[in-house]
């Protein structure tokens, strides 16, 4: 079968703790960056941009980011809605007071000044956990909304409270504003995608992640064996609020280009950000993928099946995509609490040994 | 999982993305769902049947037939630009989302790909100013002509002077509640009234704080610019706390049947702006219930027909229809594109001769757009509840708005988007 064992043998150390020690598996995903790198930007048009690939890449930065804080550190987050915010607006705030810096530049900063305020908001996690940090991280969410909307500086003062992305370019080509191309636009996600999920991955298998993994599982024999809690819990804060900002800025310059705050990052924003994660799958980088396109993507064709396939009215086709949606999340959940990643991972198992299960 | 998803959705979308020829394509990117459905479901209908009377009635806009694709944005900006995206291919002719958030979105967007916007009453105010708007009209009316109107109706009640009195503004926390704050300002410096910021969050359910506040600082009047369920939750909080209604104002979205008929006889005497009459003795409606409720082709339930939402809906149709009339004119063909409608949302003149003739009589005001002004007159008309007859009452003429202050606001606004986006500006 694809999936074999057979002739495949490690002969180091590095072959062996590599991500995806299967050779099928290997070539899968070099298969899936080609066609990610090489042939979608040819074939994308506005709709696929803007409605599918946009969305979905950003929220997979999201899922990312918030898998690094509840995955895989346990610490539980309702807060991403807000940190999208900080993300969105100091991307505003640095795009507009320094027009002359790649724009590249700003959205990585923007991912910065989300983690000084995630580990602002981290801090309570020395003392509290579970329900109440998820409380502590509500309260985050809402201050840091309530704050966008009340103080004019962060939206320039203008007389909407709106925020728009004026457009910037990169090597000549628009990455913001109207006039980006869609390839740009999918292209600079993408890439800023890869090389988070490349970092992310490093990151949680290598002695940082480690830690964070142990205060997650038990934090008491986590201290007993020599982790700090402080700075494992601050650093996942850190890098969670990083990834979680820097999706924030995409969100905002890139894929819609003009935010208000309560409506763009709102609650919901942080709940659909958890449901991703907790469909996916808690503590996995695939997971975070798959949960945001489950989420992102679903909808969307659902949308297009029963309006567009069957013309059924779009009120009614609305609400019976929230139930399918719904049903759909409570049947993933009790056929696998562990998400699409677990699916996967026993479906991959299975062809490992078959035709021969034992 | 990922690629098999996204393998399945590329079939699907590739079969519906099918344009039709030939047609006039107009999207309604409306919104039947979520707490603002209250709203969008009567203006969607009054949207949808008057061009499905169009086509029963008259074959069409000079023969053409207008098709309309339906999309559902729930008032939600992602979900607005999907639908944008979804519906803009095979010769989508004009856009009215009924969503300042989703208009902001939309803006630039539109400009860019050349398809015009119509944003009666809502939207970017300072879009008024068509030398840096190019493809952006809110005539009749827009949020800081309602402001002004507001303002200018209690001069009126309280003989031309407001020095001292209080004025406290609720507004829905978002770009579409801030609009009226800027000319508030402005005005209250000019008039001497004090103003009181009080705003209502997302979705406004949750009131009682900030009716609390009113009832401690007791504002002589308020002003409300709400929309879907905030409307009716604060009617109600306000004849909770026994303010009068008679001084209670609400812009034009915050003045439907919908709004008052919760509060029950607390609601009368409620009054709100409106921007054309409602109420189903124009004549227009016979050819309404003949060529569109009989015939089983209403959009929706069909019952809401004659309330101030469809006819809102039906206004923003109708002048969609003339415009795309006025460009059919132009260009010399029937299949307009979207740039000849633009030139026709540009030279439209609707006079109240031809509001007649279209069956609907001293309905709105005239208007006239010019290649600067894509604002038009912004008069507005106040309306008050009588809870009893369950019936708007219109109690008074057109008020027209205080340009003076207005247009240095609509210049100023206009041109800061201009200078962040280097527009330069058109009609020389």
């Amino acid at each position: 079968m694809l999936y074999r064992e057979a002739g495949d043998f490690k002969t180091s150390y590095v072959a062996d703790s590599q991500t995806f020690p299967i050779k099928f598996d290997r070539i899968r995903y070099y298969l899936v960056l080609a066609i990610a790198f090489g042939v979608v930007p040819f074939l994308i048009n506005d709709y696929w941009a803007n409605a599918v690939f946009v969305p979905f890449l950003i929220y997979a930065i999201a899922a990312i980011g918030l898998n690094i804080l509840t995955g895989y550190c346990g610490q539980v987050s309702l807060g991403t809605g807000g940190f999208m915010a900080v993300g969105a607006y100091a991307c505003y705030k640095l795009m507009t007071a320094m027009p002359d810096v790649p724009f590249v530049i700003h959205v990585v900063l923007a991912g910065f000044v989300t983690a000084g305020v995630g580990v602002l908001f981290g801090l309570p996690s020395l003392r509290i956990k579970g329900f109440y940090l998820a409380v502590a991280t509500l309260a985050a969410q809402f201050f840091l909304v309530w704050l966008f909307n009340k103080v004019p500086w962060f939206y320039n003062y203008s007389a909407s409270g709106q925020i728009t992305a004026p457009e910037r370019t990169m090597f000549g080509i628009a990455v913001t504003g109207a006039g980006t191309p869609a390839w740009a636009k999918y292209l600079f996600c993408l890439i800023i995608l890869f090389a988070l999920a490349w970092l992310a991955r490093n990151l949680t298998r290598g002695s940082v992640g480690r830690r964070w993994m142990a205060i997650r599982d038990m934090d008491i024999a986590a201290e007993i064996i020599g982790v700090n809690p402080l700075t494992a819990k601050l650093s996942a804060f850190a890098v969670s609020s990083f990834y979680i900002g820097i999706a924030g800025a995409l969100f905002f310059s890139v894929y819609l280009g003009a935010v208000e705050v309560g409506e763009a990052f709102g609650i919901q924003k942080s709940f659909l950000v958890l449901f991703m994660i907790i469909i996916g799958g808690l503590g996995s980088i695939f997971g975070s993928f798959a949960g945001a396109a489950f989420l992102v993507l679903l909808p969307v064709l659902l949308k297009n099946i029963l309006v567009g396939q069957f013309g059924w009215a779009t009120d009614l086709a609305a609400h019976i995509e929230l139930m399918i949606v719904g049903g759909l999340i409570i049947v993933f959940l009790i056929v696998e609490p562990h998400g699409l990643n677990q699916l996967w991972r026993v479906a991959k198992e299975k062809l490992r040994l078959w035709p021969f299960p034992h | 999982m990922k690629k098999a998803l996204a393998a399945l959705a590329t079939a699907t979308m590739l079969m519906t993305s099918v344009p039709a020829s030939a047609d006039l394509i107009v999207p309604n990117l409306s919104y039947r769902t979520g707490p603002y459905a209250p709203g969008g479901i009567p203006y969607a209908d009054g949207f949808n049947d008057y061009f499905t009377l169009l086509n029963q009635r008259d074959g069409g806009i000079g023969g053409e037939k207008v098709v309309i694709r339906e999309c559902e944005t729930a008032y939600n900006t992602e979900k607005g630009v999907e639908c944008y995206e979804a519906t803009k291919g095979g010769g989508a002719l004009v856009y009215n989302p009924l969503s300042t958030g989703i208009t902001y979105q939309l803006i630039p967007k539109m400009a860019a790909d050349g398809i015009p916007l119509y944003t009666p009453g809502y939207g970017r105010t300072s879009a008024a100013n068509g030398k840096v708007f190019e493809w952006v009209f809110n005539y009749p009316s827009n949020y800081w002509d309602a402001a002004s109107v507001a303002i200018r109706y209690l001069l009126t009640e309280n003989k031309g002077d407001l020095k001292g009195k209080k004025i406290a503004l609720v507004y829905h926390n978002s770009a579409y509640g801030k609009e009226p704050i800027r000319t508030l300002t402005e005005l209250s410096k000019k008039h001497g009234f004090t103003l009181t910021q009080v705003p209502v969050d997302h979705p406004g359910q949750e009131q009682k704080s900030q009716w609390l506040q009113i009832r401690r600082e007791k504002p002589d009047y308020v002003i409300m610019w709400g929309w879907g369920v905030m409307n009716a939750v604060a009617i109600q909080e306000a004849a909770n706390i026994n303010f009068p209604m008679k001084n209670f104002i609400g812009v034009w979205w915050s003045g439907s049947e919908n709004d008052v008929l919760p509060a029950g006889m607390g609601a009368d005497g409620y009054k709100s702006l409106a921007m054309h009459g409602t109420g189903m003795e124009y004549p227009v409606y016979k050819d309404i219930k003949k060529y569109v409720l009989d015939a089983g082709k209403a959009s929706g339930a069909g019952d809401q027909v004659g309330s101030v939402l469809y006819s809102r809906g039906m206004y923003a149709a109708l002048v969609i229809s003339e415009a795309i009339r006025k460009a059919q004119a132009i260009a010399g063909k029937a299949s307009i594109t979207a740039a000849d409608l633009r030139n026709g949302f540009e030279q439209l003149e609707i006079t109240e001769a031809r509001m007649a003739e279209l069956g609907l009589p001293k309905f709105g005001q005239p208007f006239k757009a010019t290649c600067a002004d894509h604002g038009g007159p912004g008069a507005a008309l106040i309306q008050q509840w009588d809870a009893k007859a369950k019936k708007w009452n219109l109690v008074t003429d057109f008020i027209a708005p205080d340009d003076d202050v207005l247009t240095p606001l609509i210049m100023e606004d206009s041109a800061a988007y201009a200078k962040e986006n280097n527009i330069a500006e058109r009609c020389k």
